[in-house]
């Protein structure tokens, strides 16, 4: 183990330093654990590591430059934040978005989603000690970034969407390619399920551990696959529906047990939704402009306070803006879904083994500078 | 049916609070609605109507107002005064809400802190915001911790970034800021 020990001869438990710097903990997250042998008796998430004051640059800068910080806080699915912000401040300024533009959102939205899915899903097999899946899900998240790379013009942190639409159009050999991908991808989940979610030792080591209750998802507020895998139908796509999503027809997948596994299959799951709304807005996908014609630079929403959520890769993305009627933000708050899902993990990690908490770590899907902001 | 459902428990938190002493702009509005009322009976009612929303404009009634959801974000807006947010967060917890987030405003040009509660509800689309203020110069708000267990981190994260002190919550140490951290950043007079 990678960490601190340190013991105290009068004592019947000790603490041990898990992370900052730990493969576990993907990123800079620490945790304080008290243990009894191999038990966790207390979990303590440390955070702070990569804070970077995403509301303060918030406020100091204008409404329009604020979108490259979007893409930099969940690098996973950068575009569910970009998507939150625009809609947020194109609600309170009442800023009207050409349809083919709302599709070319959705499209994206939910590839990026997928490639998060997918990373996720190579990542959480590595903690459980299975290095292969890794490799595979890289391979097909390549495709993906490779998609998105020639209408957005960056791998990861992505600054696409405007106010009012998206930078770039896409073109056939985007549609071309992601119906490929779709193809591909298809092909490929027999195979990961038979590789890796019939595998009994993935089975053996995510079914039962780690249980979150409905309760204790409310009391926390967590959100996304975590709710989802505790039974609570709650997806802002269909909760809350925004852009063109009730134009789609998709399903929420929700696992009743609450534990690892479910969490796993909700994901699993959602990539072939995601798939399917995709296909469906390829095929919808209007034409027309994707942008007003005069780039939206000076934007001065009226006095008041707004609120808008997104349904991110892991669970509601919310901005509260407040706003003085002037070219600057007054406050902007980010609701960031795994900073609410972290939260419950003491509670949850108390009396397990430690090898099974990182399990349910990995179950969280954590990307840290969302959580640190 | 949720809405109106909470609409009404969070009202009965109004019951102790007297209603804000009318300033003169509001008695005068009144004194107007009545004159427009009175004289005569040619009184177009839109004019009747302008000028009773005027006065309503100028002294809302105190309680939970009813909002645009389509141009805010939310359904229902409760402005309380601090002690009675705890009462608040119980009355949404019993219809089983969850808390989405703690966000913190600094009115420096009235002197003052404001703690903004978002709610939101697993089953039905409701969006509940619950907003109290505080003395800029000594920001207190019982916490709702033991509540919501969700808040603790969110009650933390203000406090560092606000330095807003939620009374009762049992470890208000910093959790974003470092350790030794003894500034508030998003203050508006925060200097580097």
């Amino acid at each position: 183990m990678n960490g601190l020990l340190q013991q105290d001869v009068n004592q019947e438990t000790f603490t041990l330093n898990l992370g900052p710097q730990h493969p576990a903990t993907h990123g800079v997250l620490r945790v304080k654990l008290e243990m009894d042998g191999e038990y966790i008796v207390e979990a303590e998430p440390v955070l702070g590591y990569i804070h970077r004051m995403h509301e303060k640059m918030g406020e100091n800068r204008t409404w329009v430059k604020f979108l490259p910080n979007c893409g930099r806080m969940d690098y996973l699915s950068a575009l569910s934040y970009n998507h939150g912000y625009v809609a947020t401040v194109e609600r309170a300024a009442g800023i009207e978005v050409p349809e083919r533009a709302e599709y070319i959102r959705v499209i994206t939205v939910e590839l990026n989603r997928i490639s998060s899915h997918l990373l996720w899903f190579g990542a959480f097999v590595l903690d459980l000690g299975g290095f292969t899946p890794l490799l595979y899900a890289f391979d097909d998240r390549e495709q993906i970034l490779d998609l998105l790379e020639s209408v957005t013009g960056s791998r990861l942190t992505y600054c696409y969407f405007r106010f009012g639409g998206v930078y770039n159009d896409i073109d056939d050999s985007f549609i071309a390619g992601t119906r490929e991908f779709i193809k591909r991808l298809r092909k490929r989940m027999p195979m990961y399920d038979a590789l890796v979610t019939k595998n009994i030792i993935l089975i053996k080591r995510l079914k039962d551990i780690g249980p979150i209750s409905k309760d204790m998802a409310r009391r926390y507020g967590a959100t996304g696959p975590v709710a989802r895998g505790s039974g609570i139908n709650f997806d802002v796509r269909k909760h809350e529906p925004y852009s063109v999503y009730p134009e789609f027809d998709f399903d929420i997948p929700v696992y009743e047990e609450g534990d690892s596994m479910a969490r796993y299959m909700v994901r699993m799951d959602e990539i072939e939704q995601s798939m399917r709304i995709i296909e469906q807005a390829l095929a919808k996908l209007p034409e027309g402009e994707v942008k007003p014609k005069k780039a939206i630079k000076m934007v001065k929403p009226e006095k008041g306070d707004y609120y808008c959520a997104v349904e991110a890769a892991r669970g509601s993305f919310g901005i509260r803006i407040v706003s003085d009627g002037t070219n600057t933000p007054y406050r902007m708050k980010l609701r960031s879904p795994t900073y609410s899902n972290l939260s419950l993990f003491g509670e949850a990690a108390k009396g397990m083994l430690l090898a099974d908490a990182l399990a349910l770590m990995g179950s969280l899907d954590l990307v840290i500078p969302e959580i640190d902001r | 049916m949720l809405l109106a459902k909470i609409k009404e428990a969070l009202s009965s938190l109004y019951d102790g609070i007297q209603e804000t002493p009318e300033t003169p702009e509001t008695s005068e509005a009144e004194e107007a609605t009545e004159e427009a009322v009175v004289p005569s009976e040619e009184t177009a009612p839109a004019e009747e109507a302008q000028a009773e929303e005027a006065a309503a404009e100028a002294a809302p009634p105190p309680g939970p107002r009813e909002t645009d959801y389509a141009a805010k974000g939310y359904h229902l807006d409760v402005d309380l005064p601090s002690e009675k947010v705890p009462e608040a967060a119980e009355i949404l917890l019993r219809e089983n809400f969850f808390i989405e987030s703690i966000a913190g405003v600094d009115w420096i040009d009235d002197q003052q802190l404001e703690a903004v509660y978002d709610f939101n509800h697993f089953d039905e689309l409701c969006r509940v915001v619950i907003r109290t203020r505080t003395d800029r110069n000594n920001p207190e708000i019982p916490t709702i911790s033991h509540i919501y267990q969700g808040a603790n981190w969110h009650e933390r994260e203000t406090h560092d970034f606000f330095g807003i002190k939620f009374i009762g919550h049992p470890n208000l140490e910093p959790l974003l800021l470092p350790e030794d951290a003894d500034f508030h950043p998003l203050l508006k007079d925060f200097k580097a």
